[in-house]
């Protein structure tokens, strides 16, 4: 075994490395070492967090009056509601989600710009159930070594066993994403009491069973393989990444030359490197690259290799950092100061004299971070939110629609008055029923009547409005001869909620005959 | 680039270089074709000259259809049903039948009566606007039902609605000026300049012969199919010259009886119809 101060070589090549052969690959298997350090506690952290915010969401309830649901989350499809919180949405509301998803979009470009594929190596689905189905692998089959001897080992007991516990376990993991997205569709408690006695809807049996799949399929067996085949995100960085973005990036000016039996080197050969070869950061690669190979489309910068290699450096009496987020400029300046004149790099002229890197030798700053690029991101996306922040406190609640009667256009009444037909609905937005007064504005002698009742035509009509509802009603407009203003003439009716006074208005057409055709 | 092998590809300097692609994906590739072999087995697929391949499973986009409109009788059966069996003022307080019989009788409508009445039921010369609230016949839901039903001067129908208006000029009751008189007093009853002639001879005129069906004040007499002349509808124009000209020789309207033609459900959906679409009494 390793003793201290000495670090454990692997034997181990990147998987992703110098592909040959034939037109079509067999897969190698990867199986990345567990790993501690800073990083992989924040993603402990990250996991734990995205992992609670999907299971507990829908169970949130929001006090919404008795007329509405009370679930804080919840996507109403039937309906056509979508319930954030103190937020509903309309479905004519939907650009609030549009808005959302551009700050969404724009957000990745700010993050991106800055820390690189920080989405991709921290918070994306895809990542954090990858994490979790290895902790559930290395907990039934071991860590990296002991993984790999059982895929090489015949079948057994044993190891029918452990695979099948572990395939188990993440068909479990895989039933319950399935099975908590569901809940952000419908009432979840009463849900899933249905879905227990098996009087759920069809759809969400179908839902839960697709999403198992792909959780197990894409999490348990394609892992690595869906971000480098599948997502289109790897494929886009190069237009989101510039030379102050920070990416996982191996430092060559203090790594080289490599080597390993560290003692023996130093004093054989001449200067040498930090980098003593170990293989850790190889091993612990779930994207199986070798970060060494310099930047690659399939690092997902998960900052593992990071936590490795700062492991081995502390054990070997080095600073950590020669895996390091770093940004491009950073590194090529350093990398021009460790070039001798011959071209080679010489560690020597990195490294001051009591053994830590010299004072020339650039290091993260994060004023990098505030640079135009990300401020106008930054800007661009506070905009965006200030904007729907505003339409939203200032929206309607009460919305009236027109719809005149085409056919026909109008009909004259026995007394000689002319009478038009308009479909009107009223948005009841609130969660409580309203009483809503119709008026007409703009058009003298106008009365209204309800179709269908009874009883002379009234300057106005009154009819209450559901709760969260819209309220369809045919009304007739009836103007007397004598008042007709011609052909064609424009008005507006007003709705006017009596609770508080909110008004709606729309604007509408009187059609009438000509005058010299009476 | 320059350590990876190439596929041996090259066209003016430019290689092609052999990036495998994962064993898993040419699997998937395989997958779909025989997905593809199997759907056109189990499908009807592959065009013949008179027809194609019906497939195993048997469907047709046909049978399909007809599975879905049996669905949907069936599933309207039940309300057919009580519409059936209601009298037309139950189905009118009952919102549900009532929003099922209007939106019926609209498609019936479309079908059957547009023809004459226009698709909007405005009717036109000759056919009655059915929007407005001047009925020949009566606007209540059994008059329109009855007027439906056994239809008006249908020969064929013995209960039919059946009027008949003498020819004042061509049958000789009538010289010219007198009809010239009437009309003018016809006008005069609808606020109008009595243009044609002397409307107070009309009026004596009116008195000996048109009140007993049409009233005193011209309000008309529904039991009879006589129109009220007091208002602003005329059926067959309401220009001094076509009323004369109803005076002298009159147009009758003829409609179908459409009881037996129907059936009595879709009469009373078409009622239902009918009397709301703003007149309904």
């Amino acid at each position: 075994m390793t003793q201290a101060g000495e670090p454990e070589l692997h034997e181990v090549s990147a998987v992703e490395h110098h592909r040959k052969g034939p037109l079509y690959a067999p897969r190698v298997r990867i199986h990345p070492k567990r790993v501690r350090g800073a990083f992989r506690r924040l993603k402990w952290w990250i996991m734990a967090v995205t992992l609670a915010i999907y299971y507990v969401t829908p169970w949130l309830r929001w006090d919404r009056g008795p007329h509405v649901s009370d679930q804080a989350v919840l996507v109403d499809l039937a309906n056509r509601r979508f319930f954030f919180f103190f937020i509903e949405i309309w479905p004519h509301e939907f650009y609030y989600v549009a808005g959302l998803l551009i700050m969404a979009g724009i957000g990745l470009f700010l993050v991106t710009s800055t820390v690189g594929r920080a989405w991709c190596g921290y918070a994306c689905p895809q990542t954090v159930w990858v994490d979790l189905f290895l902790v559930i692998e290395r907990f039934f089959e071991g860590d990296r070594n002991a993984r790999v001897r059982l895929d090489a080992a015949p079948w057994s007991a044993n190891k029918l066993r452990r695979r099948g516990a572990k395939h188990a376990v993440w068909l479990l993991i895989a039933v319950s994403t399935g099975g908590a997205w569901i809940f952000y569709f419908a009432d979840a408690p009463r849900l899933a009491v249905d879905l227990v006695r098996g009087e759920a809807p069809g759809i969400a049996y179908a839902t839960i069973a697709v999403l198992t799949a792909t959780t197990y399929v894409l999490g348990g067996l394609l892992r690595e393989q869906v971000c480098i085949y599948m997502c289109p995100w790897p494929r886009i960085q190069g237009a989101m990444l510039d030379e102050n973005s920070l990416t996982v990036s191996y430092n060559d000016w203090r790594g080289e030359p490599r080597g390993r039996h560290l003692r023996r080197n130093r004093e054989d050969d001449g200067p040498r490197g930090d980098c003593v070869d170990c293989n850790a950061c190889v091993a612990v690669c779930p994207m199986g690259i070798d970060i060494r190979d310099g930047q690659q489309f399939e690092c997902i910068t998960c900052a593992l290799c990071i936590d490795a290699c700062n492991g081995v450096m502390e054990r070997i009496g080095r600073p950590g950092g020669l895996i390091s987020y770093a940004t491009l400029s950073d590194y090529n300046a350093n990398m021009a100061l460790a070039r001798g004149p011959d071209g080679e790099i010489d560690p020597g002229r990195t490294r001051a004299p009591d053994g830590g890197l010299a004072d020339g030798v650039r290091r993260f700053s994060w004023r990098i971070v505030l640079r135009p690029r990300t401020l106008g991101y930054a800007g661009v996306w506070c905009a965006i939110g200030i904007v729907m922040l505003g339409l939203l406190a200032t929206r309607d609640r009460l919305e009236l629609h027109v719809v005149h009667d085409r056919n026909p256009l109008f009909v004259r009444l026995s007394d000689g008055s002319i009478r038009n037909g308009y479909t009107i609905k009223v948005l009841n937005m609130q969660t409580e029923p309203r009483e809503v007064t119709l008026t007409i504005e703009g058009l003298p002698g106008a009365r209204l009547r309800l179709a269908g009742a009874t009883g002379e035509p009234s300057p106005s009509l009154t009819f209450s409005a559901a709760p969260d509802a819209l309220k369809t009603a045919k009304v007739y407009v009836h103007l007397s001869r004598a008042d007709l203003p011609g052909s064609h003439s424009g008005f507006h009716f007003l709705a006017e909620a009596r609770d508080d006074g909110e008004v709606a208005a729309r604007e509408a057409v009187f059609e009438s005959p000509r005058r010299d055709s009476g | 680039m320059s350590e990876q092998e190439t596929t041996g590809h090259e066209w003016d300097g430019i290689r092609e270089l052999n990036t495998p692609l994962p064993r898993w994906w040419l699997w998937t590739f395989y997958l779909t074709i025989l997905w593809g072999i199997g759907y056109c087995i189990a499908y009807p697929a592959i065009p013949l000259v008179t027809g194609n391949t019906a497939g195993l499973l048997g469907y047709s986009s046909r049978a399909e259809l007809e599975q879905t409109m049996a669905m949907v009788a069936d599933e309207r059966r039940e309300i057919i049903e009580r519409i059936a069996s209601s009298d037309l003022a139950t189905i009118r307080g009952d919102e549900e039948l009532a929003q099922f019989a209007i939106a019926g009788g609209a498609a019936a409508f479309r079908v059957h009566c547009s023809q004459c009445h226009g698709s909007g039921a405005v009717g036109s010369v000759g056919y009655p606007n059915l929007n407005d609230d001047d009925w020949i016949w009566g606007g209540s839901l059994e008059e329109i039902h009855q007027t439906i039903s056994a239809g008006v001067r249908d020969e064929a129908n013995d209960d039919s609605r059946f009027s008949e208006m003498p020819a004042f000029g061509a049958d000789g009751i009538l010289e010219a000026a007198d009809i010239r008189d009437v009309t003018a007093h016809l006008l005069a009853l609808g606020g109008r300049e009595p243009v044609t002639g002397d409307a107070n001879f009309g009026s004596e005129i009116y008195a000996e012969q048109c009140e007993v069906c049409h009233g005193e004040g011209g309000e008309g007499m529904r039991d009879l199919g006589a129109p009220a002349l007091a208002d602003a509808i005329w059926l067959y124009g309401s220009d001094p010259d076509s009323i004369m000209a109803q005076v002298r020789q009159p147009s009758h309207g003829v409609m179908p009886a459409w009881g037996a033609r129907l059936g009595d459900t879709v009469v009373k959906q078409l009622t239902l119809y009918v009397h709301s679409l703003g007149g309904g009494e």
